[in-house]
């Protein structure tokens, strides 16, 4: 991220180089743009030249020569690739991702219906993440080899290693199949009406109507999936949290803090947590990335009707048009994360990045 | 040379988990090297008995049957195959294509190497399984389309890891001083730079071999993988899931299987880190 | 003198990979109200092992105390339930000045966020405020009281000299220098207004020029408040400047202790005599003690100094000499000056 193109103008360059918040904004801007619209050249290339004739398989096989033809005009894949791509970029920066080319229902606003979906999903799974993942950490330094911190190892070992969507369909089996206790999957069983829309999240937007039916209704929907996509994040968070207090243990400054008697959960949550998550939070980025390429998995298991799904959907269909728009929307998101993360570590970390 | 790989062994003997991981692992490959001797029914992944299709467990189906009255034990034994060969063939070109690239970038100091960082940037941009998934979908369903999908979202993090301990062995006197001495670069990264970067690159292989697998799989379930009839892991969860909860060893005995290879991989993975790279052991970034 | 703390026969031992180390073998040491004492000794000799015995902060499972006593205001500090310790005694009554505080100061909060969280629970005003049923970390600080102890910090700041008090508290310790630093660890230890200071080592870390003021520093702040200080150190020097009496240990044994002149003028156990013809002379001379500082794992029986003793006869390997002498006590069957029979 160093590599200088200041402009020819002083000032320009000046802020691109110099200290500060405002350089470190723009440089961030800059290089998520150009991040984005390196994506995009990625996965359009892969989409318009690997496959042998893309108009022929939107076409369908009985389509005739002259159909295929047509419909390659029509979409514009007879046009050198560069003239697509270039096209692409410009609508794009419009927030136009095309249409799909089987439903010709335009990309962006079916994605836009499905993100709250996901966002409820991956920031349920997020704060059942972060919430159980910090403290159990702690816990797990605090008594190391203790009988608690070898159940802490083996749960967090086969967080790691377990498939997510075997995951998903054994706690279908045994809590929903099985028991009963909880739906299977959907947001909201068939006849219950959503809740009005504000946030889009229905947890949330069931609360601010005071629709505790419904509430109850959607948390017991989302139990499920939101568990299966946190456990593998979890472990990470463990690990980390973990090895971050085991770093700070020993520190002279805790011994220093004990040796003044200063109160044991002080130490211990406030003092030493927040070094031991400066480790941790460089993490949080990672595993964001992991719940939302998860919840791709997650959501086709439960049903769960937001861009994961829609994305399954599209790969059946073979839909280019969609799986691309719906990686370039990912792509965006992660980086938008990766920027909040980033704060996050200054926030934690008033020393600056050094 | 020998005696400190003797040493590492004889380490990595004394680390019961590690121990445990590299039993599974061996155990694997054995499944996989072996299978047409250990599959009690050699010929199901061909040929199929649908009279006897969805049997429970039992003496003469171990981990019972399909939908196609295939003995799933043996369907395993050789979906193992498989599973070897797509997480060998898919992280050994990863490494092929991401180890030279990060020595180059992080050697040279150039346009080269600002480009090859910033693609492998763009491809660390998505989420691995997204990009897995848009890549294979492109491709078509097939065994070779997923291995390629795997390396081409993989390759990027050897370039990183190989492309930081490449630099911060580069910062070391004693490179410094061989490259005053006038050696030539390839000679210094041959002699000097390889040897110092293999324990961390040895760690990420064991660890993305597992990670490889449960990527793969994930692939295979969403309908990515190699076609029917192949007994893939990943394909076979997917097939149980219209014969839930009746059938449960049919989405059981696969997801098993994977959980128990990944958890060998993983261990032997953390065993050789502890051994042969105490740096990374330590998670917080030492400042100051 | 009136006694503020008395530690009697200490014996500790750590709990090692390679076998028990027996780091303190009754160790005994008086410090009156007021008075600065100087332990003095080599690395590794078991002062700090001393220093963290009497704050009750010796490693927990590692370390064992043996036998002994620490009589502290009528409290046996070995027998007090750790918890009564930690909120009654560590941080209030006795507290400490670091070696190093660079790493003793936590890098991620500023100076005034970690001198506030120890004004909130070891002020002076905290003890009458009494307990709160909540965990500390959500315990709210009271607003009147916060500013009280705010001014008495900055108060306090000045008193150590610190420049531009208000900046300073907004600081993160690595935005000071290392003097400054050592400064703010001398204001935390003496706001609580304690009635001991334990010192470990306190100037170790710093140049030779700052040394010196802050050595000053820290003699008229404790004198000025009369507080009793424990002042570790293996430089003889800094003991002579500010202790009122030395305490020196050898290979976990306290060996001899005395007033700063009497100790001066004539060293009465041969340890001593040794360690101070070895300080670096005007003459250019500076003889060393020939032999090795023993293994505390299987340390010489008797007097732990007998094998590098011209003196040692029998008896020293085989007990350890009793204390003799008034006010300048020794441990020695065979003391200089002996047989003048004149203890200094």
């Amino acid at each position: 991220m160093d590599n200088g193109k200041g402009g020819r103008l002083k000032q320009a360059s000046a802020l691109w180089h110099g200290p500060g918040l405002a350089t470190f904004a723009l440089r961030r801007l800059v290089w998520s743009v150009a991040t984005v619209a390196g994506v995009v050249a990625v996965t359009f290339l892969i989409s318009h030249v690997i496959p042998a004739d893309p108009a022929a398989l939107v076409a369908g096989e009985r389509a005739t020569r002259e159909q295929i033809e047509a419909l390659r005009h029509q979409l514009g894949f007879d046009r050198p690739l560069l003239t697509q791509l270039a096209d692409y970029y410009l609508r794009l920066a419009q927030g136009d991702l095309g249409k799909s080319l089987f439903t010709s229902r335009p990309i962006s606003a079916d994605l836009l219906s499905r993100l709250p979906a996901t966002i409820e999903l991956t920031l349920a799974a997020m704060i059942l993440t972060v919430g159980l993942g910090v403290p159990i950490g702690v816990l797990s330094a605090l008594r190391r080899n203790t009988w608690l911190d070898h159940l802490v190892r083996l749960v967090t070992v086969s967080g790691l290693a377990i498939a997510s969507f075997w995951l998903a369909i054994i706690l279908q089996l045994t809590f929903a199949m099985d028991l009963g206790w909880l739906p299977l999957g959907s947001r909201l069983p068939s006849g219950v009406a959503p809740p009005p829309t504000v946030t889009g999240l229905y947890l949330i937007d069931s609360l601010l109507t005071g629709d505790f039916a419904t509430f109850g209704t959607a948390a017991a929907h989302l139990a499920l999936p939101t568990v299966t996509l946190a456990f593998p994040a979890m472990a990470t968070i463990v690990r980390f949290t973990r090895a971050g207090m085991l770093d700070t243990l020993n520190k002279p400054f805790v011994q220093y803090e004990r040796a003044m008697g200063l109160p044991e959960s002080l130490v211990v949550w406030k003092y030493m947590l927040r070094n031991a998550l400066t480790s941790t939070v460089t993490q949080i980025g990672l595993v964001a990335g992991a719940l939302l390429g998860g919840a791709v998995v997650i959501e086709a298991v439960f049903d769960w009707p937001g861009l994961g799904y829609y994305a399954v959907n599209s790969i059946i269909m073979s839909d280019y048009n969609a799986v691309l728009g719906f990686t370039v929307w990912v792509a965006i998101i992660y980086i938008v994360i990766n920027i909040v993360v980033d704060v996050l570590h200054r926030l934690i970390d008033p020393r600056g990045t050094g | 040379m020998r005696s400190e790989t003797a040493l590492v062994l004889r380490k990595l003997a004394e680390d019961r988990l590690a121990l445990v991981g590299l039993l599974i692992v061996l155990a694997l490959l054995a499944c996989a090297v072996f299978a047409p001797w250990l599959a009690t029914f050699p010929e199901a992944v061909t040929e199929f008995n649908p009279a006897h299709r969805l049997r429970p467990p039992d003496s003469v189906y171990l981990l019972g049957t399909d939908r196609l009255g295939a003995d799933i034990y043996s369907r395993l034994l050789f979906g193992a195959r498989i599973t070897i060969a797509i997480a060998l063939v898919a992280v050994g070109v990863a490494v092929a294509v991401g180890v030279p690239l990060g020595l180059i970038a992080g050697i040279h100091d150039g346009v080269a190497s600002n480009l090859i960082m910033r693609l492998a940037d763009i491809f660390l941009a998505v989420p691995q399984i997204v990009l897995a998934i848009a890549i294979a979908q492109t491709l078509g369903p097939s065994l070779p389309n997923v291995i390629l999908a795997l390396s081409a979202t993989f390759w990027p993090w050897f370039t990183r890891l190989v492309y930081a301990e490449t630099r911060s062995v580069r910062n070391e006197t004693f490179i410094e001083a061989t490259v005053a001495l006038g050696a030539s670069p390839a000679r210094v990264v041959c002699l000097h730079v390889l040897p110092n970067i293999v324990s961390p690159i040895i760690v990420r292989i064991t660890l993305g071999l597992g990670f490889t697998i449960l990527t793969a799989a994930a692939l295979g379930f969403l309908g990515l993988g190699a076609p029917p009839p192949t007994p893939e892991w990943g394909r076979t969860i997917a097939e149980s899931r219209e014969y839930l909860p009746d059938a449960w060893w049919y989405a059981a005995a696969p997801g098993l299987a994977i959980f128990l290879v990944v958890v060998g991989f993983n261990m032997l993975g953390d065993g050789l880190r502890d051994v042969l790279d105490p740096r990374t052991r330590r998670a917080g970034r030492p400042r100051d | 003198m009136t006694e503020l703390l008395a530690v009697r026969d200490l014996i500790v031992n750590y709990h090692s990979e390679r076998g028990i180390v027996r780091a303190l073998d009754g160790v005994s040491l008086a410090i009156g109200k007021g008075e600065v004492v100087g332990l003095v000794g080599e690395s590794g000799c078991g002062k700090s092992t001393l220093a963290r015995a009497i704050l009750g902060v010796l490693p927990v499972p590692a370390s064992e105390v043996r036998a002994g006593a620490i009589a502290f205001g009528g409290d046996n500090l070995l027998t007090l339930a750790s918890a009564e310790i930690a909120r009654r005694i560590r941080g209030r009554r006795i507290t400490f000045i670091p070696q190093d505080p660079y790493g003793s100061l936590n890098p991620l909060f500023t100076i005034g966020q970690q001198m506030l969280d120890l004004m909130h629970w070891k002020s002076p005003r905290a003890a009458a405020a009494g307990r709160s049923a909540w965990p500390a970390v959500l315990s709210r600080y009271p607003s009147a009281r916060r500013a009280q102890d705010r001014a008495a910090i900055l108060d306090m700041l000045g008193a150590v000299q610190i420049p531009n008090p208000e900046q300073a508290l907004a600081k993160l310790p690595h935005e000071l220098s290392g003097g400054q630093r050592q400064r703010i660890v001398i204001a935390m230890a003496l706001l609580p207004q304690p009635e001991l200071i334990i010192a470990d080592e306190p100037t170790t870390a710093l140049d030779v020029t700052i040394q010196a003021q802050i050595l000053r520093l820290l003699h008229r702040e404790v004198k000025r408040r009369q507080v009793s200080m424990l002042f570790t150190t293996h430089d003889l020097g800094t003991a002579w400047e500010i202790c009122d009496r030395v305490v020196v240990m050898y290979a976990g044994q306290d060996v001899e202790a005395a007033p700063t002149p009497a100790f001066f003028a004539a060293p009465r156990h041969p340890y001593t005599s040794k360690l101070l013809e070895s300080l670096p002379r005007t003459d250019g001379v500076a003889q060393d003690i020939p032999g090795e500082i023993p293994s505390l794992i299987a340390p010489p029986q008797g007097c732990r100094f007998h094998p590098r003793c011209y003196f040692a006869t029998t008896e020293c390997t085989i007990t350890r000499p009793p204390v003799s002498g008034g006010a300048h006590v020794v441990r020695c069957y065979h003391p200089l000056g002996a047989s003048t029979g004149v203890a200094a």
